[in-house]
């Protein structure tokens, strides 16, 4: 029976900051002051929201004009449960909406109870959000208008901050399955065992394993090789400043590339038990391993590297790394 | 210009592939492709792929799959952060040049780890649209309405067209959405999507595809029955879609003139249309007509493997070439927003 | 010339100002760049039959593929655009690609495009995502090469201030260009010497800024080239070569596929004798000591004696017999996706003669160069004043 298969989450998140230009940040500026602002293009119609070219033709535009707050819904779907980063609360419409004053529309929400309540061709008024910053979700969305409803297009006060960039984070939640080798490789690392893949052509051995030899072009075999928890450093970097992915870390300290004992490449591991100064090319090392209570299906088992005290490995060729051969052969 | 043809073409596409990393699964396609036409890495004088990163959740995420290949010693080759139609192009453009006169094209796409939805919302105009998060359904959905309310085409034709989808799946081994279903059934579907039907999305895949182009004689000495590329063009709508007239495609329709789709009788199209109103609205663009046999396979409703749907289509309609079953055929790969961007590519037999 | 059916040509080359932050959109860097490269040679969007785009990953600014937003602002309603993405390479390859579009006879006339805006977000999170089961001990791209530069210095000897000449030469060059990120006008050797050790042998004042930027080539036929009025850079070949990052044996201070990208280069352009035949080089430097090791990858020195070139002001501006890098460099500004890019249009620019302030006196032929991911993603071209 197939094992069950590794998974694990993984969250993107940054919160993207963007620098807006001009036009872009009229338009929220705009926002923040509670005016709604189009550009005008060559024809003369009005394009809300305002962009710095026309889409059309990718001439500059630079005429901005205010429009009205109510609008026409041009074409519409129902959002029944909103999803995470959605800045609505509850169910909801997309709409493309045409406010009076601007010939294209622009899409939001319309916060109404359910699809029985939405029609093409509705009137819709602007709902601003009562603290406002600058971004596009100032307006809360719309809500149904009467027919008649017309609002006046107002104008940004003189003087006012420009708004000059926008945060727009982004979150993305993904569940991660590291494929074949690497879950055998990961299923061994509970058990203090490092395995690796093979090159059904050359027996090169690759650790981590990856599934397929870059050599051949061909999937590696399919039982993976156990090596020994030894090797050798074929290079090395000493970071001497502090990085925030590590925070666990104190510079300065060394990054090596491990080859172990049987393997064909290397791979970076942590140097540890040793003074970054005492750290050489060919220096014999052996893994320090985490407690066997706390072993999980994770490379992080292996603290680091540390030096066995053996005669250097002699290293002839310093522009090649790793081994052309691999295990058995070695 | 050049005579260029697909010579070979391999493919998978499954609901979820979780036991195998991207090179896991396509290294056996790569070397399907390669072996079918007898070709190693090394003989082959260009190699093109398309994928996304943003799919992948992983930056440079093509850098691992390019060993696949077996690039050593190196090889002469280029990616595009597209669908891997794209690829097909730029290697067709690369042969055009007359320096090499084989090529290998691939793409691949994993929607199953994250939410496809949300991802391609991040694919919207990034300062006023993108921080709403309007999930890709909802933005079809909207272009749908416009196309009912506007007469230019009706739910049943929707419904005509999710069924064929289905009934030609039925019979294609990689098409996931398979069960049979009558137009009037479909029509029974409650809204996913108002007006969209479960029926009139795209069945999400992972998977990918490989495909094997040759030029002039070469690809005769390859294959028995190359799929010669009579034509091939693609081109960009406007992003905004306040200023796009969503009910037609004009992208679409100035590729396939400029591919020469209405030259001659079409007898197969493979469109790239992820949803039934996708399919109406390329149809249309490309002219095509009642003799014409569109999405044999199933088409890109059947099963959607991002980044990859695209050359999907274009080897779908190869093989149908080169098995004889058609003459003349027509692909189409799409990408961005209510089919922003087209390629058109015109297949024939000999 | 044995590249392609058609000869190619760059008729305009367009740039921003690079800097720590653009001020203003993601389209608007993007439509300064092109509009730049356009009024150098004298077209309008109307003109262009295809736009090129080229841009590292998309996590730097958080949109996916951003082609798909950016098509309307740069001409291409109605017409073709491509993004291509090759690591650190791209704008290189960009170039490449979009070179092909008309020695295949297939365009006239072709916008290509590279870009980063790297302000947006941040390098170090971009490159480093993380990744379940993983651990992870490095910080962005100085913590993987700075072992390869260690080797190198072991295998060739050279004496340990290398890399900081080459970086203070690079930062004196960037003053003549006023398009460089960096301008340290009283920067000095002992200031690059004392700068702080980052990613040791790597000091701070030798690795590259986080730029953001766009730089636009407009490419044209032979017969768009013939009737443009201003001067032209012909191409005399082009060359894209990649290999996978890791193998046991691998070459990592010489990889195959640099020797081979340049290989195939040199031959397509008919120069033998590189050194002598090469008026100007743009090579991708993102750590200073990528110098002495591209001199001697790509055959402008003999294996082992890339330093001596540089220690004999080989490579410098003033008086070298081959100047690297006369725009400043990738050490000056990094906009990533746009680095490679930049590389091939200030080749262009040098036998255009319209490089300003670093120009290298009657240049004529000149080499543009880029590299990325494992230092296993190549592109080159060679371009010339005479066809």
């Amino acid at each position: 029976m197939a094992d069950e298969v590794l998974r694990a989450p993984l969250v993107l998140e940054y919160p993207f900051t963007r620098t807006t230009g001009a036009v872009i940040g009229a338009f929220l500026t705009g926002l923040r002051e509670g005016v709604v602002l189009g550009v005008r293009r060559s024809d003369g119609s009005v394009m809300c929201p305002p962009l710095e070219y026309d889409p059309i033709t990718s001439e500059s535009l630079s005429e901005l004009v205010p429009v009205s707050t109510t609008g026409t819904v041009q074409t519409w779907t129902w959002n029944g449960a909103p999803r995470p980063q959605q800045p609505f609360s509850r169910p909801f419409a997309w709409a493309m909406i045409t406010l009076d004053g601007a010939d294209t529309p622009l899409l939001h929400g319309v916060l109404v109870d359910g699809p029985d309540q939405m029609r093409t061709g509705m009137r819709v008024q602007l709902e601003w959000r009562p603290q406002r910053e600058g971004h596009i979700t100032d307006i809360a969305g719309f809500l149904p208008a009467a027919e008649s409803a017309t609002g006046s297009p107002g104008a940004v006060p003189a003087g006012v901050e420009e708004v000059r960039s926008v945060r727009t984070p982004i979150r993305m939640e993904y569940t991660y399955t590291p494929g074949r080798a690497l879950s055998q490789y990961l299923r061994a690392m509970k058990d203090r065992r490092i395995l690796g893949d093979q090159c059904p052509e050359t027996g090169q051995v690759f650790v981590p394993p990856r599934g397929v030899s870059s050599i051949a072009g061909k999937a590696t075999l399919p039982d993976l090789v156990e090596l020994p928890d030894t090797g050798y450093i074929e290079s090395f970097n000493i970071t001497r400043v502090p990085i925030k992915m590590r925070p666990d870390l104190t510079p300065p300290y060394v990054s090596a590339w491990i080859v172990l004992d049987g393997a064909s490449v290397g791979f970076m591991g942590l140097g540890m038990n040793v003074a970054p100064e005492d750290v050489r090319v060919g220096m014999r090392v052996r893994a320090v391993w985490k407690p066997d209570d706390e072993l999980e299906m994770s490379a992080q088992n292996i603290l680091g590297w540390e030096p066995t005290g053996e005669p250097d490995e002699v290293i002839d060729d310093y522009s090649r790394v790793g081994r052309l051969q691999g295990a058995g052969e070695s | 210009m050049i005579d260029v043809a697909v010579v070979a073409f391999a493919q998978r596409q499954e609901p979820r592939i979780d036991t195998e990393s991207e090179v896991e699964f396509m290294v056996p396609l790569m070397n399907e492709a390669k072996d079918a036409v007898g070709l190693t890495q090394q003989q082959i004088g260009f190699t093109c792929s398309g994928s996304s990163d943003f799919l992948a959740g992983q930056a440079f995420s093509f850098v691992m799959t390019i060993d696949g290949t077996g690039p050593v010693p190196p090889i002469s080759e280029s990616h595009v952060e597209q669908d891997g139609a794209w690829a097909l192009y730029e290697a067709w453009v690369k042969l055009q040049c007359g320096e090499v006169d084989t090529a290998l094209v691939y793409s691949y796409g994993k929607s199953s780890p994250g939410s496809l939805r949300d991802v391609l919302a991040t694919q919207m105009d990034p300062y006023y649209v993108a921080p709403l998060w309007p999930d890709a359904f909802a933005i079809e959905a909207m272009a749908a309405r416009l196309l009912l309310e506007r007469g230019v085409v009706s739910e049943q034709q929707l419904a005509e067209i999710a069924s064929r989808s289905r009934a030609h799946a039925a019979s294609n081994p990689h098409a996931i959405r398979t069960t049979p279903k009558s137009a009037a059934e479909i029509l029974a579907e409650d809204y996913a999507v108002a007006p969209l039907r479960p029926s009139d999305l795209p069945a999400s895949a992972d998977g990918g595809a490989v495909v094997v182009l040759a030029a002039g004689d070469r690809a005769r000495d390859l294959c028995e029955r190359p799929a010669w590329i009579r034509g091939i063009d693609h081109r960009s709508d406007a992003h905004t879609l306040g200023v796009r007239d969503l009910t037609q495609s004009m992208s679409a329709r100035i590729a396939a003139e400029k591919a020469g789709v209405g030259t001659d009788r079409v007898d197969i199209a493979e469109l790239h249309a992820p949803f039934s109103t996708s399919e109406a609205v390329l149809s249309t663009a490309l002219g095509l007509g009642d003799d014409t046999v569109i999405n044999p396979s199933g088409g890109a409703q059947a099963a959607h493997t991002m980044m990859a749907s695209g050359l999907i289509r274009i080897g779908e309609a190869a093989q149908r070439i080169s098995r004889g079953e058609a003459d003349r055929a027509v692909a189409t790969a799409t990408s961005g927003p209510c089919l922003q961007q087209n390629l058109v590519a015109v297949l024939e037999g000999e | 010339m044995t590249v392609g059916s058609q000869r190619a040509a760059v008729l305009g080359v367009g740039q921003t100002k690079y800097d720590t932050t653009y001020p203003g959109s993601m389209a608007g860097m993007l439509r300064e760049a092109a509009t730049n490269a356009l009024e150098m040679s004298a077209l309008g969007w109307d003109d262009i039959d295809a736009v090129i785009m080229g841009k590292a990953p998309d996590f730097f600014e958080g949109v996916m593929m951003p082609e798909v937003y950016l098509a309307e602002a740069l001409g291409c309603v109605g017409k073709p655009i491509m993004r291509v993405h090759t690591a650190g390479s791209v704008g290189g390859s960009t170039a490449c690609v979009a070179a092909s579009m008309i020695q295949s006879g297939v365009h006239e006339r072709v916008l290509t495009i590279g870009w980063e805006k790297q302000s947006e977000s941040n390098a170090m999170w971009a490159l480093s995502l993380p990744q379940p089961f993983a651990t992870s001990v490095n910080a962005g791209a100085g913590g993987y090469f700075s072992p390869i530069i260690r080797r190198y210095m072991m295998m060739t000897q050279a004496p340990e201030l290398i890399g900081c000449m080459v970086a203070l030469k690079d930062r004196r060059h960037a003053l003549a260009n006023p398009y460089a990120h960096l301008h340290q006008s009283d920067l000095t050797f002992e200031q690059v010497v004392e700068s702080p050790m980052l990613w040791d042998p790597i000091r701070y004042s030798e690795t590259c800024p986080s730029s953001d930027g766009a730089c636009a080539l407009v490419l044209g036929s032979e017969t768009v080239a013939e009737a443009h009025a201003g001067p032209v850079a012909w191409i005399k070949g082009t060359a894209m070569r990649s290999e996978s990052g890791s193998f046991g044996g691998r070459n990592m201070v010489s990889p195959a596929a640099s020797e081979a990208c340049a290989n195939d280069v040199f031959a397509q352009a008919g120069i033998h004798d590189r050194r002598k035949e090469i008026d100007a080089v743009e090579m991708y430097v993102p750590f200073s000591w990528y110098e002495p090791m591209w001199l001697e990858s790509l055959g402008f020195a003999e294996k082992g004696e890339g330093w001596r070139m540089v220690e004999s002001g080989a490579t410098s501006i003033d008086g070298g017999d081959l100047p690297v890098n006369c725009s400043g460099g990738v050490l000056s500004s990094n906009p990533i996706g746009a680095s490679g890019m930049i590389r091939f249009g200030e080749a262009a620019l040098q036998v255009m003669g319209l490089a300003g302030d670093h120009q290298v006196d009657g240049a004529k032929t000149a080499v543009g160069h880029a590299y990325g991911g494992a230092a296993q993603y190549y592109a080159m071209w060679v371009v010339g004043s005479e066809k």
